[in-house]
C-alpha cells in the first residue's frame, strides 16, 4: 500500500530536527572549544582529557557503583516479590500488581521528596529508634539515602518484567519438572529461574539506566555537595556554564549506556540460544 | 496380572462443581489403559490426580498398595507426557531427556548411554543437540516421550499426547506408541477424546462422562456391547431404538419381535437397542425384516452411508452396495448384531 | 508452588513489608501535610493551613496549569503524529522501517539528561527563546516514540488486505485510514496516548533543561521548593496522590463492579 508510505515523511523530518540534530550538537560541543560558533569551529579532545581528572573519574566510578548496588538490591528485593505475586491466587494478583503500579503514577520528585521526612535527623526512623531506646543514626545525605531513594523509585521496574516472565511460564513446565523428580528447589534452579532470565535482564536495563544517569535523587537525598555523573552534567550546564565539557560527559555516558545495553541484550540472547543448541 | 493402581471413590470439586463423582478403578501392570470421554468428562483431572499435580477432594489413590495422596509428584514413580509436551525451551534435546537423570545425579556416562538408547527408541538418533523449539510437533512429541521413559517409571501417563498433530502423523504415532509400550513393558495410561485412537491402542478402555465411569472393557467389548446409550453413541456410529425385552433372547421393537442373544433382563423391561450401521444389510423388500425407503445416500470413501426411512425411525446403514434414493428396500441383521442395553443410566 | 504453611507465612510477611516500604513515605507525607507547624518530622497538631497557602499561591496554580496544558497538547500531537507514522511504517519497506524505528528508539534508550541537553543545545543554537513552546516541542518529541511503540504491534496483527478491501469497495485512502484502520488499532492508540500523557505529566529532567521565562511545571516547582523544607509541597503531593489513586481505583474497580452487576442481573432474571 504505497499511498500510506508518505505518512512517514513528517515524522522523519521531526526526528531529524529534534532527535538526530541534538545528538550531533552534543558531539560537536563535546569535540570543540568553548566560545566557538559554527563559523569558527575548532576541533579538540580537551573536554575528554579533562574528564580523566581524578575528581571526575571518581564521580564516574561512584555513579557506576551506586547504580550497580541499586540494581543488585532491586533484583534481591524484587525477584522474591515478583515470585510471590506470580504465585498468589488470581483475584489477589491483579490487586497486588495495581498496588505495585500506583506509586509509579505519582510524580517521581514527590516520591523521592517524601523520604526526606523519614530519613532526616529528627525524622520518623530516628523517632522510632529512640523510642526503642536505640542510638539514632544520621542517614540523610549519605550514600545510603541515595541508594534507598533509587531502590524505592526503580524497584517496580524490576518487579514488573520479572513478574511478566514468571506469569508467562507454562505451569506444565513446572509440573513436568516435578514429574521428572525435581523438588521445589531444583525446579526453581533448573526451570523457573533460567526461564525468567529475560525478565531479569530487562529489569536490569530498566533499573540501571535511570540509576546511573539520575540527578534528581542524589540532589534531593544526597544533598548539595553529593556528586554523581548526572548531577555533574547538570552542574556544567546550569551552574558552571561549561557546555562543551558537559557535552563530553554526556557523550561518554550515552555511549557507555548504549554499549552496556547492547551487551546485556546480546548476553541474554546468547543464553537462550546457547541453552537451546549447546554442543 | 497384578493390580498396580487403585482409585477408590475419587471425588474432585472445582469451585463447587463436581468434576469427578466417585471414581473406582483398578489398573494392572503392563496394561495400556485409555481414559476416553468428551471434553470436560474429568479424564484429564483423574490423570492429574495420579500424577500428583492436583489433589482429590475425597477418596484414595493406591500405588503398589500404598496410599500416595500425600506423596509429592517428584517422589512418584510415575512420569507424564503433557498435552503440549511441556519441553523445557531453554534446554536442547539431550538436556531435556537427561533432566530427570541429572536430578538423580546419575553418572555422566550412564546418562549419555541411557539418553542415546531412548533417542533410538523414539527414532530421533542424532538429534541430541537440536533446540527443542526448532522441532516439529511430531518430533517434540517423541522427545517428550523419551524424557518421561528414560526415568524408567512404572507408569507412563499420556495426556492427549497426539491432539496437536495432524491426522497422518497421529496414525503413525498411534502405532509407534503401542510398539513402544510393548517394548518397555510398563503401564501406559492414556487420555483421549478420540474414540478411534482408543480402540486402536488400548488393552482396556475406561469410558467417562460427566465425572462418572460409563463402562470399562476391552475395545471389542466396548464397541460390540455398549452398556448404555452414551457409550453406544460415543463409540462409533449407531442406531439406537426403543424396545421392550419380552424375556431372555426375545426383544420387541418397531412393533416386531426379534430373536437376540441378550438375557438377564426383567420380563417386559423397556430397553435401548443398538444396531451398528455396518451390521445392517440392504436386501430385497420381501426378504427384509424391516421395510423402508432410501432417503439419502452419502459417499464416504470406503462405503456409502444410506439413511433408510421406515415406518418408525430412520436407520443408518453402512454398505458397499450401490442403491438409489426413493428405492423400496428391505433391511436385515443377525440376532448377535442386536445389542440390548438397560434403560437405566450407567451400569 | 508455595504450599506449606511456613512458606506461606514468610511470603505474606515479606509482601506486607514491601508494601509498607512502598507506601510508608507517601502516607507519611500525606499525614504531615496536615501538620500545624512547618516541621516535617514533629507532629504539632492538625491544621489545613498548607492547603490554604497552596490554593492562594499563584505560582503553584500556574505550574498546575502549565503541566496539564503541556501534557494535553503533547498527548494530542504525539498521538496523531505517532499513529500516522506507525501506519506509514507498517507499509514501508524493511530498510526504511528499520532505520526509523532505530532512531525512534533513541529518545527511549538515551538517559533523559542526554536527550535534555541535546534539546537545550538545539534550542540555544536556533536562538529559540526557552519557555512554553520549547517545552511543548520537547514533550512531543519524547512522547511520540511511546505512541509508535504501542500502535505498531496492533498494526502488525491487522489483516494486511484490510485497507485494500476498503479501497476496493470505493473508499479513498483517507477514508480507508479513518474508517477501517484507525478503529481497529484504537486500543493501541489509547494506551499510547495514556502513556504519553503520564510521561509528560511526570517529566522533570527534560522540562528542567528546556524551559525558561518562568514557565514551570509541577516537577520543576517541587524541585525548586524542595531545597527548603516546605509543607505546601506535602499538600500539593497529597492532592496529586489522591487524584491518582482515585482515578486508578475507578479504572480498575468500575469494570469489575459493572461485570458483577450484570452477573447479578442475569442470575436474578434467571430466577424468574
Amino acid at each position: 500500500m504505497k499511498t500510506f508510505r508518505k505518512l512517514v515523511y513528517p515524522y522523519c523530518v521531526w526526528l531529524g530536527i529534534f532527535v538526530v540534530v541534538p545528538m550531533l550538537m552534543i558531539m560537536i560541543y563535546a569535540f570543540s572549544q568553548a566560545g566557538n560558533d559554527v563559523t569558527t569551529l575548532s576541533f579538540t579532545f580537551n573536554n575528554f582529557a579533562k574528564f580523566f581528572d581524578p575528581v571526575f573519574i571518581n564521580v564516574f566510578w561512584k555513579s557506576i557503583k551506586i547504580a550497580l548496588i541499586t540494581t543488585i538490591l532491586c533484583i534481591l528485593l524484587g525477584y522474591p516479590l515478583a515470585f510471590i505475586i506470580a504465585n498468589s491466587n488470581e483475584k489477589f494478583r491483579a490487586t497486588l500488581i495495581l498496588l505495585m503500579t500506583i506509586p509509579q503514577w505519582i510524580n517521581m520528585l514527590i516520591r523521592t521528596y517524601s523520604w526526606i521526612g523519614i530519613l532526616s535527623e529528627v525524622g520518623l526512623l530516628n523517632n522510632i529508634l529512640s523510642f526503642l531506646g536505640l542510638p539514632t543514626v544520621s542517614l540523610l545525605y549519605t550514600d545510603f539515602s541515595v541508594i534507598i531513594g533509587m531502590v524505592y523509585n526503580f524497584l517496580p521496574y524490576m518487579v514488573l518484567p520479572i513478574y511478566t516472565s514468571l506469569n508467562k511460564l507454562d505451569p506444565n513446565l513446572i509440573n513436568a519438572s516435578y514429574d521428572l523428580g525435581a523438588n521445589r528447589v531444583k525446579t526453581f534452579q533448573k526451570v523457573i529461574f533460567p526461564l525468567s532470565i529475560p525478565g531479569v535482564m530487562s529489569g536490569i536495563i530498566m533499573v540501571f539506566l535511570p540509576a546511573v544517569s539520575s540527578f534528581v535523587i542524589p540532589k534531593l537525598l544526597g544533598g548539595g555537595q553529593y556528586m554523581l555523573i548526572g548531577s555533574l552534567i547538570e552542574n556544567q550546564f546550569i551552574t558552571v556554564g561549561e557546555w562543551n565539557f558537559g557535552s563530553a560527559i554526556s557523550l561518554i555516558m550515552a555511549i557507555i549506556i548504549l554499549i552496556s545495553m547492547y551487551v546485556l541484550k546480546k548476553f541474554d540472547k546468547d543464553i537462550t540460544e546457547e541453552r537451546g543448541s549447546k554442543a | 496380572m497384578r493390580e498396580l493402581i487403585q482409585f477408590r471413590n475419587i471425588v474432585k470439586e472445582f469451585d463447587g462443581q463436581l468434576v469427578l463423582k466417585g471414581i473406582n478403578l483398578d489398573i494392572c501392570e503392563n496394561e495400556f489403559v485409555t481414559l476416553l470421554g468428551p471434553s470436560g468428562c474429568g479424564k484429564t483431572t483423574l490423570l492429574r490426580i495420579l500424577g500428583g499435580f492436583i489433589e482429590q477432594t475425597e477418596g484414595e489413590v493406591y500405588f503398589d498398595g500404598i496410599e500416595i495422596s500425600n506423596v509429592p509428584p517428584y517422589k512418584r514413580e510415575i512420569n507424564t507426557v503433557f498435552q503440549r509436551y511441556a519441553l523445557f525451551p531453554h534446554m536442547n534435546v539431550f538436556d531435556n531427556i537427561a533432566f530427570g537423570l541429572n536430578i538423580k545425579k546419575e553418572n555422566k556416562d550412564v546418562i549419555k548411554q541411557k539418553v542415546t538408547k531412548m533417542l533410538k527408541l523414539v527414532g530421533l538418533e542424532g538429534y541430541e543437540n537440536r533446540a527443542v523449539t526448532q522441532m516439529s510437533g511430531g518430533q517434540q512429541q517423541r522427545v517428550a516421550i523419551a524424557r518421561a521413559l528414560v526415568n524408567e517409571p512404572m507408569v507412563l501417563l499420556l495426556d492427549e499426547p497426539l491432539g496437536a498433530l495432524d491426522l497422518k502423523l497421529r496414525k503413525e504415532m498411534q502405532v509407534e506408541l503401542k510398539k513402544i509400550q510393548k517394548e518397555v513393558g510398563i503401564t501406559f495410561i492414556y487420555v483421549t477424546h478420540d474414540q478411534e485412537e482408543a480402540l486402536t491402542m488400548s488393552d482396556k478402555i475406561v469410558v467417562l462422562n460427566e465425572g462418572e465411569i460409563q463402562q470399562i472393557g476391552s475395545a471389542t467389548d466396548i464397541y460390540n456391547e455398549p452398556e448404555n446409550e452414551f457409550v453406544a453413541k460415543f463409540i462409533g456410529e449407531s442406531n439406537i431404538i426403543d424396545g421392550i425385552m419380552l424375556d431372555d433372547y426375545r426383544v420387541v421393537f418397531f412393533d416386531k419381535e426379534f430373536e437376540c442373544v441378550d438375557y438377564g433382563f426383567h420380563d417386559n423391561e423397556p430397553v435401548d437397542i443398538v444396531i451398528r450401521p455396518e451390521d445392517i444389510d440392504i436386501v430385497d423388500v420381501e426378504k427384509g425384516m424391516i421395510k423402508g425407503t432410501v432417503k439419502s445416500i452419502l459417499f464416504k470413501g470406503v462405503h456409502y452411508e444410506i439413511m433408510v426411512e421406515t415406518e418408525h425411525e430412520d436407520l443408518k446403514v453402512h454398505t458397499t452396495d450401490v442403491s438409489e434414493v426413493g428405492k423400496e428396500v428391505g433391511l436385515s441383521f443377525f440376532p448377535e448384531d442386536i445389542h440390548v442395553m438397560s434403560k437405566m443410566a450407567a451400569y | 508452588m508455595i504450599k506449606n504453611k511456613t512458606g506461606k507465612f514468610i511470603s505474606n510477611v515479606y509482601l506486607i513489608a514491601m508494601l509498607i516500604f512502598m507506601y510508608l513515605p507517601i502516607i507519611y507525607m500525606c499525614v504531615f501535610s496536615f501538620n500545624s507547624s512547618r516541621s516535617l518530622t514533629r507532629w504539632t497538631g492538625f491544621s489545613t493551613q498548607w492547603y490554604e497557602r497552596l490554593f492562594s499561591d499563584y505560582t503553584i496554580g500556574e505550574a498546575v496549569y502549565y503541566t496539564v496544558l503541556v501534557a494535553l497538547l503533547a498527548t494530542i500531537f504525539s498521538t496523531i503524529i505517532g499513529t500516522i507514522t506507525a501506519i506509514g511504517l507498517s507499509k514501508s519497506r524493511y530498510v526504511i522501517r528499520e532505520i526509523i524505528t532505530n532512531i525512534n528508539d533513541l529518545p527511549m534508550m538515551n538517559p533523559d539528561i542526554v536527550t535534555a541537553i541535546g534539546m537545550m543545545l538545539l534550542f540555544a543554537s536556533l536562538g529559540l527563546e526557552k519557555g512554553f513552546m520549547t517545552m511543548l516541542i520537547a514533550h512531543i518529541t519524547f512522547c511520540t516514540p511511546y505512541v509508535i511503540l504501542n500502535v505498531m504491534p496492533k498494526l502488525r496483527g491487522l489483516d494486511p488486505n484490510i485497507a485494500e478491501a476498503a479501497m476496493d469497495l470505493g473508499a479513498t485512502p483517507f477514508q480507508a485510514l479513518i474508517q477501517v484502520i484507525v478503529p481497529q488499532i484504537a486500543p493501541g492508540i489509547m494506551s499510547g496516548a495514556l502513556i504519553a500523557f503520564t510521561m509528560s505529566i511526570d517529566d522533570f529532567v527534560i522540562s528542567y533543561f528546556v524551559t525558561g521565562n518562568g514557565v514551570k511545571n509541577i516537577s520543576i516547582l517541587v524541585y525548586s521548593m524542595s531545597k527548603r523544607l516546605n509543607p505546601t509541597i506535602n499538600a500539593l503531593s497529597t492532592i496529586m496522590v489522591s487524584i491518582v489513586t482515585i482515578v486508578l481505583v475507578l479504572i480498575n474497580v468500575v469494570p469489575v463492579i459493572n461485570a458483577k452487576m450484570k452477573n447479578k442481573k442475569i442470575s436474578e432474571e434467571g430466577n424468574y
